[in-house]
């Protein structure tokens, strides 16, 4: 039969020979080997203290945007929940009343949004679908808990807050 | 030499001294067992208590005390108890002829005193550590037989066949060194070894010995238990080997009795073949400082060898993988008894043709 993949080898059997038999060359191989290995750059990575750096596409948690003004980006077309693939979205619209216009961007907007995170497998579609940029996966890992009603993410757990509208206010006036 | 007092009051306080260090370096090897497996593995090792992770022994001890202690029903229950004690107890006992350093001299009220870093020189030194660490296999054969329990009986029976098959080879590569040495006192053959150099070839029994060194150290592997000869602890297929029903600080004293072990045949290899606590131009550093500060350096430098025989140990534990029973025997009967048989013949026929004074 023919070989499928070429890297077949052949095992030798032939008995032991006396340098192989008084062990003390593989012994010294094997120590030598060891030896190199003390010196070498440590795998270990401290984690609370050092973390490793994520890929730049990492799609963690997800995050509901606000522009500079601090007002929610989501209108609440339903788009990121018709491209979720685990059905993982929740969302009700609601009209913008007058004096609101401080909070919403757009005449509509979500009153109620849910992320089921056991249902969600952070493919990042809803992201792809937004069309006003409302919806980001960040690069926070999702923590643990022992409660699964915990893994509804509600809109208030998902919205920046005004500490980091602020933070991105000041990064886009230092651009200029 | 009559016994008085101060012999007694300074025999208790070597003593205790010495148990104390053992204690220490036991515990301390456990840490070193860690970091140097870690860093031969790429790893960093125990880092989280204390500074580089110097708690970590402490931290083993305070859990082993607080494991829930448990007794098999059907064991023999006194004999349980009676395996980690007396294994800890003749671990222990081996250190009491070992020459630390040399004497020194205290000036007193009444005179000078000549005090000895050795608890007891006895001159059948050699044959002591023999009997005592025979003594030590009845404590792993104790606990795996009082488990009542299979796995603990296979591992204590291989262990003690193991024990007892080099323990031949280990007698036999001594026979050579002591044709050399006439002598079975530790002491004294320690006192060969003074210095480095005798203007003519080495002092140091190893460069004697060399074959006899390398039978005696692997035999020292299989008397210890330790890897490539750990067939008694073998993990992976007896469980845990002979202490598989021990928990709590019954088993802390079986592992904890092994590092001492180490720490014990470590000085004993030292003694033998690498000079004791001497080292070169130890004549002038003698000439220059005074008794007491001279012979704390010869126990630092003895207690330096032992770190480095404790180190080797160490690198060849995790280098080499466990051998087979067979092979292990093999080794043992056919290579080494032979091979230590063989240095005897040349020793003395050297001896008969080079060095017959008569």
């Amino acid at each position: 039969m023919e070989s499928l993949t070429n890297r077949a080898q052949s095992v030798d059997r032939s008995p032991m020979t006396f340098a192989e038999k008084i062990y003390i060359p593989a012994l010294m191989k094997g120590l030598s080997i060891t030896l190199s290995h003390i010196f070498k750059k440590k795998a270990t990575i401290n984690y609370p203290e050092e973390t490793r750096p994520f890929s730049p596409v990492f799609r963690g948690l997800h995050v509901l945007n606000r522009d500079e003004e601090g007002r929610e980006k989501c209108t609440a077309c339903g788009l990121c929940a018709l491209a979720c693939p685990a059905e993982a979205i929740t969302m009700e619209a609601a009209e913008r009343l007058p004096g609101e216009e401080h909070l919403y961007r757009e005449e509509k907007y979500a009153a109620k949004y849910e992320i089921n995170m056991l249902r969600c497998i952070f493919c990042g579609y809803c992201e792809e679908a937004c069309p006003k940029d409302a919806i980001y996966l960040s690069e926070t890992v999702m923590p643990a808990n022992y409660q699964r009603d915990y893994f509804v993410y509600k809109k208030q757990d998902m919205l920046l807050t005004d500490e980091q509208v602020k933070q991105k206010r000041l990064k886009l006036q230092q651009k200029g | 030499m009559s016994i008085d007092t101060f012999l007694i009051l300074e025999k208790i306080i070597l003593v205790v001294i010495i148990i104390a260090a053992s204690m220490g370096v036991a515990a301390y090897s456990t840490w070193a067992e860690r970091k140097v497996a870690a860093v031969m593995q790429d790893r960093i090792g125990p880092l989280r208590a204390g500074p580089f992770g110097l708690l970590q022994p402490l931290a083993d001890g305070g859990k082993l005390f607080f494991k829930e202690e448990i007794v098999p029903d059907n064991s023999t229950k006194w004999l349980f108890m009676l395996a980690p004690a007396m294994f800890i107890f003749t671990s222990l006992m081996t250190s009491a002829i070992i020459p630390w350093g040399p004497d020194f001299v205290i000036n007193g009220s009444e005179g000078a005193r000549t005090v000895a870093l050795q608890v007891a020189d006895i001159n059948i030194g050699i044959l002591y550590v023999f009997g005592v660490v025979s003594i030590g296999v009845y404590g792993i054969m104790l606990g795996g037989w009082a488990s009542n329990n299979k796995f603990s009986l296979l591992s204590a029976i291989r262990a003690a066949s193991q024990a007892i098959s080099y323990e031949l080879a280990l007698g036999l590569s001594l026979i050579a060194l002591l044709m050399l040495t006439g002598t079975l006192s530790l002491r004294t053959i320690v006192e060969q070894q003074h210095g480095f150099w005798d203007g003519n070839y080495f002092t140091w029994n190893f460069f004697k010995q060399p074959l006899g060194f390398v039978i005696f150290l692997v035999c020292s592997f299989a008397e210890l238990n330790r890897a490539p000869f750990d067939m008694p602890e073998s993990e992976s297929e007896l469980n845990m080997g002979y202490h598989l029903e021990y928990s709590s600080m019954k088993l802390g004293m079986f592992l904890f009795a092994e590092y001492i072990n180490m720490f014990i045949s470590s000085a004993v290899l030292a003694t033998l073949f690498f000079g004791g606590y001497n080292f070169p131009w130890m004549d002038q550093v003698q000439a220059a400082v005074p008794s007491g500060i001279f012979s704390l350096i010869c126990v630092g430098v003895l207690m330096a060898k032992v770190v480095g025989f404790i180190l080797f140990f160490m690198f060849v534990r995790w280098t080499l993988p466990r051998f087979r029973f067979d092979q292990l025997l093999n080794l043992g009967w056919t290579k080494l008894i032979p091979l230590a048989l063989f240095n005897m013949l040349v020793t003395g026929a050297v001896i008969l043709f080079f060095f017959n004074k008569k």
